[in-house]
């Protein structure tokens, strides 16, 4: 498997390849003679994720009392160690991916991030991480603002959205994003052949490039149209892309092929999209059974970030990619009567790559129903915010994407304990 | 009344009650007056509309059989094909259109259903024709096709006890020791008056007040005779009285009272009722149906929500009526409106196949683009619905749309070719001819400019059979997939 050609060549190293078996450090030193050429990976699990499932407080006697079924024992869960506040602290059993990376001190776990008030509303709170504005929810989202700072010319390949809907943090003025949830099926088709078609293509892009004043609706689709047609080819170059590991076949996994393989081709994408759904978990949570809903969830998860994890090492990619994921709340402390958990407060981030100082950061909530702590509210139901999760993006913006955080996120959000990048 | 009358405005309302026009429906809709058209689309009998038995009938649209079979009440993919078969050819195109905004209001997604109970059991849910089901069942979108019109708080009652909707917001697991919040707080949050009109405190009352709605099995279970109805079960149902921070009744009382099990389903009926009633519900509702028939690149008219609203509240939330202001008022028929809703794909796709041509193509062709254009009926991403207008838009979808464009025109060109064979003298004949079989906004002098360009790119314009094919398609291609034709 070769390392990217583009970064040997830009280092004045040629006809040089990788094998797959390359230790780590030899990929280090490939990438060492590349470009600085920084992406970010935003994971989004949608329906709000249960954080005290993920990462689990497995010495806490109230998180057993609270969750009769679905605490995990403390014998399986993976141990992490211990946060500042002292309290030991596992991942989910089936979070063995993550375990790996974490082990290896590139995986910077942030807990009981949130705001004030917060929203139990899919909706809502997702607009509210999305905006990254709990007071006004319907403007551009975060992503969107930093791309639309980007100076111009802006490459219509600048974001890259891997589900089919566009999300709201992806939302700019300026800036579109192209949603391409198919690889494959990112190409133009006409119903004639040869010349005809070659015709066919170039009068779609004309007709595209018309930008009508008085009707700005239409001028916006033309805009999409002509965004598409300018970067099919570049596109299609990486719907050869087999990467160095196996990636399964799950929407999550086969969107991570994907962006590892824009990242390997040097496609110029700063910003990619990833979502995977069904943490609404408000029935049969499963969180202990092998095969049980939330057991799945967390394989997922950690298995495919894994294979992107190993992907991106083995080509020397790594120092360049950071993985941020968010959800749009926690869940209740307490089980309900359908052994699920309904809407809660705060959650759980991550933060992986070759640039994170891995490790816990914030600390976990007592969960005991009368704590003094303050760390839990709603009649101490639900996981009271710790960390303003404004100060992680503000990290990313500042320390990662070399942006200026404080009018991209409308405010100064930095936070200093936030050392993860 | 010039302005009242005029082809175009017909077209538009065709588009917006409807999915477009066939030719020969744009001969149906030129006899009467606008307003008798709109009492014609808006006064239809729901008992009355069935087009299923011209299903694989000559002349048709066609859908696609598998195995040999069609068995739209219990595969989901042929109940697919059926409801987009009756778009294309229903008398009544305002049902289903209805249909559709009742299906985006109250967003239930069959993949729960049928992870659920299974997939059979999953596509009954969702839209069993009863007349056809051996049991009778009634799904979840025919309840919309049937009561979509009529009183919007006896449609939210069946919405409460469908049990498509009691899988789909875990009415299931609503039990007296643990209430379940999600319904109560989805109804009040997105089935009627919204964010900001309720506290986290109506959200638990409400739960309560929904414990025992819950689903029974008849028949015998695992049985091809197994069926799941709705039943109010007492012994789960919270007696206690619950307390709202609004009205529940009329005299201004907050309080559903204490009441025995046996009648407790009644403080379902009673908090319906409120919500149904209450103000900003129907505000909510007039917003929703402005940026659904009226415009979504504007926010909507102030005045004309307050008007709308009122008729709503005046008729004891009757939705005809309603529907027959919508269409009737200035707003709706200005001719600045035409053309600026941006066509949700499941719009698109049959407005395309009612305008390019669809005997010989089948409705099955239709799914697959549909969902890389972002939308798979019974499928919406989640109990918001679907995210509308420029949402819609990204450079996958779009290369969705012109590829659908493409795959419809490819499976019609012969028929286009033969019927643009009297427009081919010159190459503006020829775009004259395919620009008015479409029902298009004005188009921009440099995109027809482009299109003429394109007719005689290859050659000397001849009107040969070889160059009718090719440029008569290529024309209809690129103007469905152009960004005028994605507005309705």
């Amino acid at each position: 498997m070769k390392v990217t050609r583009r970064q040997f060549v830009k280092g004045g190293v040629t006809a040089f390849t990788v094998s797959m078996a390359a230790p780590a450090f030899l990929s280090d030193i490939a990438r060492a003679q590349g470009a600085s050429r920084r992406n970010l990976v935003v994971l989004y699990l949608s329906g709000g994720n249960d954080a005290l499932s993920t990462l689990i407080p497995y010495t806490d006697p109230f998180y057993y009392s609270r969750r009769p079924t679905l605490a995990v024992p403390a014998a399986n869960v993976l141990q992490v160690g211990a946060d500042k506040s002292g309290k030991a602290l596992g991942l989910h059993p089936r979070l063995t991916g993550l375990r790996q990376i974490f082990d290896a001190g590139d995986l910077a776990i942030i807990q009981r991030t949130g705001y004030p008030n917060s929203s139990r509303s899919h909706f809502l709170g997702t607009d509210i991480w999305s905006t990254a504005n709990p007071a006004n929810s319907t403007g551009t989202g975060w992503l969107g603002r930093y791309l639309d700072a980007l100076p111009d010319p802006v490459d219509p390949l600048v974001g890259w959205n891997t589900v089919r809907e566009l999300p709201h943090s992806l939302e700019g003025r300026k800036v579109g994003v192209p949603s391409i949830p198919s690889v494959a099926g990112y190409a133009f088709s006409s119903p004639n052949t040869g010349a005809e078609a070659t015709y066919s293509r170039a009068t779609m892009a004309n007709i595209a490039s018309h930008v009508p004043v008085d009707r700005p609706h239409v001028a916006f689709v033309n805009g999409t149209s002509m965004a598409a047609l300018a970067t099919l080819d570049r596109v299609a170059s990486v719907a050869s892309y087999t990467g160095t590991v196996a990636y399964a076949n799950n929407g999550l996994a086969q969107a991570l092929k994907a962006v590892g393989g824009a990242i390997s081709r040097g496609i110029g994408t700063k910003v990619f999209w990833v979502q995977t759904g069904g943490f609404d978990t408000h029935a049969g949570q499963g969180t202990n059974q092998a095969n049980g809903s939330y057991s799945n969830l967390m394989g997922t998860v950690g298995d495919s970030l894994l294979s992107f994890y190993n992907d991106m090492r083995n080509q020397g990619l790594l120092q360049d990619t950071l993985v941020l994921q968010f959800s749009e709340f926690g869940r209740r402390v307490i089980e309900n009567g359908s052994t699920g958990t309904d809407h809660g407060a705060a959650g759980v981030m991550m933060a992986l790559g070759g640039g994170v100082n891995g490790g816990l950061y914030g600390s976990a909530a007592s969960l005991n129903p009368n704590n003094a702590d303050g760390s839990l509210e709603n009649s101490g139901n639900d996981v009271r915010y710790e960390t303003d999760f404004r100060g992680v993006y503000a990290r990313v913006l500042d320390q990662w994407l070399g942006a200026d955080s404080i009018p991209i996120l409308g405010g100064n959000f930095r936070n200093s304990a936030l050392s993860f990048l | 009344m010039q302005l009242f009358n005029t082809t175009a405005l017909r077209e538009h309302l065709l588009r917006r009650a409807g999915f477009g026009l066939t030719s020969a429906e744009r001969d149906h809709y030129q006899q009467g007056s606008y307003t008798e058209i709109v009492d014609e689309l808006v006064g239809f009998d729901p008992a009355a509309t069935d087009v299923d038995h011209l299903i694989q009938q000559s002349g048709q649209v066609g859908v696609t059989s598998r195995n040999g079979v069609f068995t739209p009440n219990i595969v989901i993919n042929d109940a697919r094909q059926r409801w987009l078969f009756r778009m294309v050819h229903t008398p009544a195109p305002l049902q289903e259109k209805m249909a559709l905004f009742w299906h985006h209001h109250f967003a239930t997604a069959y993949s729960k259903l049928a992870g659920t109970f299974g997939a059979t059991e999953g596509a009954r849910m969702m839209d069993a024709k009863p007349s056809t089901d051996t049991a009778g069942v009634r799904g979840q979108i025919e309840l919309f096709r049937q009561m979509g019109m009529g009183r919007f708080r006896d449609l939210l009652v069946e919405v409460a006890k469908d049990p498509a909707m009691i899988v789909w917001l875990d009415g299931r697991t609503n039990f007296k020791a643990q209430p379940q919040e999600n319904f109560g707080r989805e109804l009040m949050e997105l089935f009627t008056f919204g964010i900001g009109h309720y506290v986290e405190a109506d959200v638990y009352a409400a739960a309560r007040t929904f414990t025992g709605w819950n689903l029974t099995l008849l028949g015998t279970r695992d049985t091809p005779t197994a069926r799941y109805a709705f039943n109010y079960n007492a012994a789960q149902h919270d007696v206690a009285a619950k307390t709202f921070t609004f009205a529940i009744y009329a005299n201004g009382s907050k309080t559903i009272p204490a009441r025995a099990a046996a009648s407790g389903m009644q403080d379902g009926i009673d908090l319906i009722d409120a919500l149904a009633h209450h103000p900003e519900t129907a505000r909510r509702l007039a917003r929703r149906l402005w940026t659904w028939f009226v415009s979504d690149v504007e926010a909507p008219d102030d005045a004309w929500v307050e008007n709308i609203a009122g008729i709503y509240l005046s008729n004891d939330t009757q939705i005809r009526p309603v529907m027959r202001a919508v269409f009737l008022s200035t707003h709706f028929r200005s001719s600045s409106r035409h053309f600026n809703r941006y066509a949700w794909p499941v719009e698109y796709v049959v407005r395309a196949m009612k305008e390019v041509g669809y005997v010989g193509f089948s409705v099955n062709d239709t799914l697959t683009p549909m969902l890389n254009m972002g939308q798979q009926l019974y499928e919406p991403p989640d109990v918001n619905g679907w995210a509308l207008g420029s949402a819609w838009f990204s450079t996958g979808s779009m290369l969705a749309r012109m590829n659908f464009a493409s795959a419809l025109v490819t499976n019609q060109r012969f028929e286009l070719r033969n019927a643009s064979r009297a427009s081919k003298a010159t190459p503006e004949q020829l775009y004259e001819f395919v620009a008015g079989r479409l029902t298009l906004s004005t188009i921009p002098a440099p995109v027809r400019t482009a299109l003429l360009d394109y007719v005689r790119a290859g050659g000397t314009w001849t009107g040969s059979e070889a160059q009718l094919l090719s440029k008569t398609g290529g024309l209809f291609h690129l103007l469905v997939g152009s960004g005028e034709f994605q507005f309705v």
